[in-house]
């Protein structure tokens, strides 16, 4: 069999010219950094003023970390490496917490982010004459847009359908005989419980392949989806920092996820000591930008869980796999593919004066789409004895909510004192869902 | 006027007899009693012979309780008896926003008990029609 590949120069570059490439496109990006006052400042604390101080590849271990705190405080302009009027577009977290992050672009880097994403659909086996439809959200959301471009510079013929209207999905699917997909795993399992309600069987669809990511899945929820629609379902890992999906991406032996190195610089560390790991340890995924011009990113604390798989992938790509993502090194929970932080919960909880101060967040399955709870207790002191107050503070704190964490949680009211009182490090969270 | 006490509690076993055993604990008498349901939760609503002391006994367990003044008016246990009364109160457009009613001698006489949109103005009209606004001491010792 044999292998598809986009760029079979890159894909299957020997290490030792692979490695050369990194520490010249490391040394390039440190001089992008360089033009920014966040790293210029960090830099110089480690005593770097210049690209060619890095001798090897080994000396990325002495460039400074960046953390989500960092892109915050920098935000809008501290990690701008190029002049605005080069940048030609610009993705940005809602910033619920206080303050937003950006990622800025050139159009460089979209060619750049634009050509991972083609190697990724291509190491499926998706080819020019599938029908691609895109059912991720479009806008700020980088799965949207991300895979929208990869996937026409493919010569796929391109649906962006973006994100929900299930009924309207199937539609599509329908009538454009749609033969790949890409989606939340959840949504996926979703858009297959509604198929019965649309009167649509399986079969009525041309579908082959899902590219499934932007949530933690199993490999059992992966199997699932594949024999639900008798497809190939194929893990997808990015974020938003390191530009979106095309980060890493799994080819057709579906062994684990092909970072590409000549763009990313991994390391797996141990997320309390900054140890590296060896191969098969799981640690935090850090990483490093070598192509981003316009936000040149040194050693990003992800937060992501992984490690990397040992030995040699059958299709003879040298970039290293890693494996499925397994959680978080911080709190961050993944609800429907959305990303919160019970940090953002308690906020609104705290300036809703009719609730105390103990909360509870708990994850269920509805089906196959997640479902939050936020349970609150009622503060008894402005307790009016009028149960359409209640009603209303329902509905405020759930609107509150979704404008913060963008979906609507279920907000139930307990009494006084009926929830686990906070003790140090109270658990606050519940996670009910199946684990993997 | 007459205090109402209002309690909320989470809809699960064990809750509602937490209130009465409460009440019983203090030696309160309730007079009548409703649920206002809202799935989750809901919120009773009592008329008890010691509204005030009631209250403070819930809130020092815990409860999220609140006094909240309603009308109570006697009437006469007869076909027409509560016609009469919310006749009165619908030439004036006076809206009801609760209520509730409870029979004392049967045959004889009745208690309806009522939030209103404009307590003050309904208790003239009211007394004015004849009918007995009760007081909390006549509504307790009944």
């Amino acid at each position: 069999m044999s292998v598809p590949v986009w760029n079979p120069a890159v894909e299957f570059m020997e290490r030792e010219a692979l490695e050369r490439l990194q520490l010249a496109s490391l040394r390039q990006t440190v001089a992008w950094a360089l033009e920014t006052p966040f790293y210029r400042r960090r830099l110089a604390e480690v005593g770097l003023t210049h690209p060619e101080d890095l001798g090897s590849l080994r000396d990325v271990r002495n460039l400074p970390y960046t953390t989500k705190d960092d892109l915050r405080a920098a935000f809008p302009n501290g990690l701008l490496a190029v002049d605005l009027e080069r940048t030609v577009r610009l993705h940005t977290s809602s910033g619920t917490t206080g303050m937003p992050t950006v990622i800025y672009h050139t159009r460089r880097d979209i060619d750049h982010w634009t050509e991972l994403v083609a190697r990724c659909i291509v190491a499926t086996g998706a080819t020019a004459r599938d029908v691609f439809q895109n059912m991720t959200n479009y806008g700020m959301f980088t799965g949207g847009l991300g895979l929208h471009y990869g996937a026409e510079r493919v010569g796929m013929l391109v649906i962006p359908a973006s994100s929900g209207n299930t009924g309207r999905q199937i539609q599509l699917m329908r009538n454009f005989q749609t033969s790949v997909v890409h989606a939340t795993p959840s949504y996926l399992l979703h858009l297959h419980a509604a198929l019965t309600g649309e009167g649509v069987t399986v079969e009525q669809l041309r579908l082959r392949k899902a590219f499934i990511g932007a949530e933690p899945h199993s490999e059992e929820t992966r199997r699932k989806i594949e024999a639900l629609f008798g497809i190939q379902a194929y893990n997808s890992y990015g974020l938003s920092e390191m530009n979106g999906p095309g980060v890493a991406f799994e080819c057709v032996y579906q062994t684990g996820l092909h970072l590409w190195e000549d763009a990313y610089i991994l390391e797996i560390l141990d997320p309390e000591t900054l140890q590296p790991l060896p191969e098969g340890r799981t640690g935090e995924i850090v990483m490093t930008t070598l192509q981003r011009q316009a936000t040149p990113l040194l050693r990003y604390r992800t937060r992501d869980l992984s490690h990397l798989v040992s030995g040699n992938c059958p299709c003879g790509r040298t970039h290293r796999r890693l494996a499925r993502i397994k959680g978080r090194s911080d709190d961050m929970l993944i609800v429907n593919g959305v990303n919160v932080f019970p940090s953002q919960i308690e906020d609104v909880l705290m300036k809703t004066p009719e609730v105390g101060t103990n909360y509870l967040i708990q994850l269920e399955k509805r089906g196959s789409l997640d479902r939050l709870v936020v349970k609150t207790e009622i503060y008894a002191k402005l307790f009016t004895g009028d149960p359409q107050t209640l009603d209303d503070l329902r509905e405020r704190i759930g609107e509150a909510l979704r404008s913060a964490i963008l979906i609507k949680p279920t907000v139930e009211l307990h009494e006084p004192g009926s929830l686990p009182v906070s003790e140090g490090k109270a658990k606050r969270v519940v996670d009910l869902r199946p684990a993997f | 006027m007459t205090e109402q006490l209002s309690v909320f509690v989470d809809n699960r076993p064990g809750r509602l007899n937490a209130v009465t055993g409460i009440l019983r604990d203090h030696q309160i008498d309730i007079r009548a009693m409703t649920i206002a349901d809202h799935r989750a939760y809901g919120v009773v609503k009592l008329l008890v012979s010691d509204p005030r002391l009631a209250h403070r006994a819930l809130v020092d367990q815990g409860f999220a309780a609140a006094l909240k003044p309603v009308l109570a008016i006697a009437i006469e246990d007869r076909p027409g008896g509560l016609h009469e009364l919310l006749e009165v109160l619908a030439e004036r457009s006076i809206n009801v926003l609760d209520a509730y009613g409870f029979v004392i001698a049967p045959g004889q006489r009745a208690v309806w008990c009522m939030e209103v949109d404009d307590p003050d103005a309904a208790a003239r009209l009211i007394a004015a029609r004849g009918l007995e606004v009760l007081a909390d001491h006549e509504l307790y010792r009944l």
